[in-house]
């Protein structure tokens, strides 16, 4: 599944980095830590969260994620959605709570 | 050029998780005792208390350093310094407009009091004070430095509440003045695991909830005397000034 996929299907807002929006997704991490998310979140894998410092791309990048996806229709600091065009790496943005959104992708991705 | 003991970190009763006896009159007493040249006072998300310690200290020789320690959006935790009264209820007024008005429950989190002099309580502030505000790190730290402020990351080799734990990272463009650890930690400690780290200036201090914790660790400031802008210059590490930090012995 890409992330242009799920933009479709769980109706995302594209915020930023969207010449990412082909790349191909393995799973997700939810978490507002970001020293968790470094810790513990995988390769190509999207991560939801509520942050919007710029930190989460340098993350973003670091870890190699797929996409971020914000949280409660938040939208990235200016400088984050900067980075995350000049990296390829999209942030997206959901109305929807962590909870809700994650059970969602939850059950996309094991399809 | 002297040496001076600055511990740039207590709360008082203000604070939820202050201890009661953290009036402003103990405070003072306690910190006259360990021999604290220096107070920084720097409750949760409120400054009410500082003035009045200020004048205080003031009788006792302490130079005090007014502030907060603010909670910022990504719940990282920052110690905020201001030079006079007024720039401080200019902060005051932002904190106030900032912080989410969620009641204090204090069966929870404890009590918030103001008190005066003569330990009565002259206030209680209903707001929850450890919550976050609803602005970033960046707008916090910008709003200090508009008013002439100290900005200080509070306890960043912590694992709740530091900017490590919550942003991953020391963004390099943050301008920080200093960086604070707290008391369980060394500098050389710290920094074998943080490199990059390296070229700041830090601070060490008790973090105190309760009267015992006062001046147990404190940063060492050599400077020609006791001001806000000698220590902004001990921070900058300008003209021979400096900052040592002491391990307490307690």
């Amino acid at each position: 599944m890409k992330v242009q996929d799920i933009v479709d299907k769980l109706g995302l807002k594209v915020c930023s980095g969207s010449a990412g929006l082909n790349r191909e997704i393995e799973g997700g991490y939810t978490s507002d830590l970001l020293s968790d998310v470094m810790g513990n979140a995988d390769e190509n894998q999207v991560w939801i969260t509520l942050q919007t410092h710029k930190n989460i791309m340098a993350i973003a990048s670091l870890k190699e994620l797929a996409a971020i996806i914000l949280v409660k229709g938040y939208e990235p600091e200016a400088d984050a959605a900067e980075q995350s065009n000049v990296e390829g790496i999209p942030i997206l943005s959901s109305e929807e709570e962590a909870f809700e959104l994650t059970g969602k992708l939850f059950d996309l991705l094991k399809k | 050029m002297k040496v001076f003991r600055a511990d740039l970190h207590t709360h008082t009763v203000l604070s939820p998780c202050g201890d009661l006896e953290m009036s402003p009159v103990n405070i003072v007493r306690i910190a006259k005792e360990r021999g604290v040249d220096i107070l920084g006072i720097t409750d949760h998300n409120s400054t009410l208390h500082a003035a009045l310690i200020r004048q205080l200290a003031e009788k006792e020789g302490i130079m005090v350093m007014m502030g907060a320690e603010v909670t910022t959006k990504e719940e990282v935790h920052c110690l905020c310094f201001f030079e006079t009264e007024h720039l401080l209820s200019d902060f005051q007024i932002y904190l106030d407009q900032h912080l989410p008005k969620i009641p204090n429950d204090t069966k929870y989190f404890g009590y918030q009091v103001v008190v005066n002099e003569e330990e009565e309580i002259v206030q209680e502030i209903d707001n929850l004070l450890i919550s976050g505000l609803n602005q970033g790190i960046n707008e916090v730290e910008q709003k200090v430095h508009e008013l002439k402020g100290l900005f200080i990351p509070a306890h960043i080799n912590k694992a709740q509440n530091s900017i490590i734990s919550q942003l991953g990272f020391l963004p390099p463009d943050l301008k920080v003045d200093a960086l604070e650890i707290s008391m369980h930690i060394t500098k050389d400690e710290f920094l074998s695991k943080n490199k990059y780290l390296k070229g700041y200036t830090f601070i060490q201090s008790s973090d105190a909830h309760y009267v015992d914790n006062i001046g147990n660790v404190c940063s060492r400031l050599t400077m020609k005397e006791a001001s806000f802008s000698e220590i902004r210059m001990a921070l900058k590490g300008e003209d021979g000034r400096t900052v040592e930090l002491e391990k307490g012995n307690r």
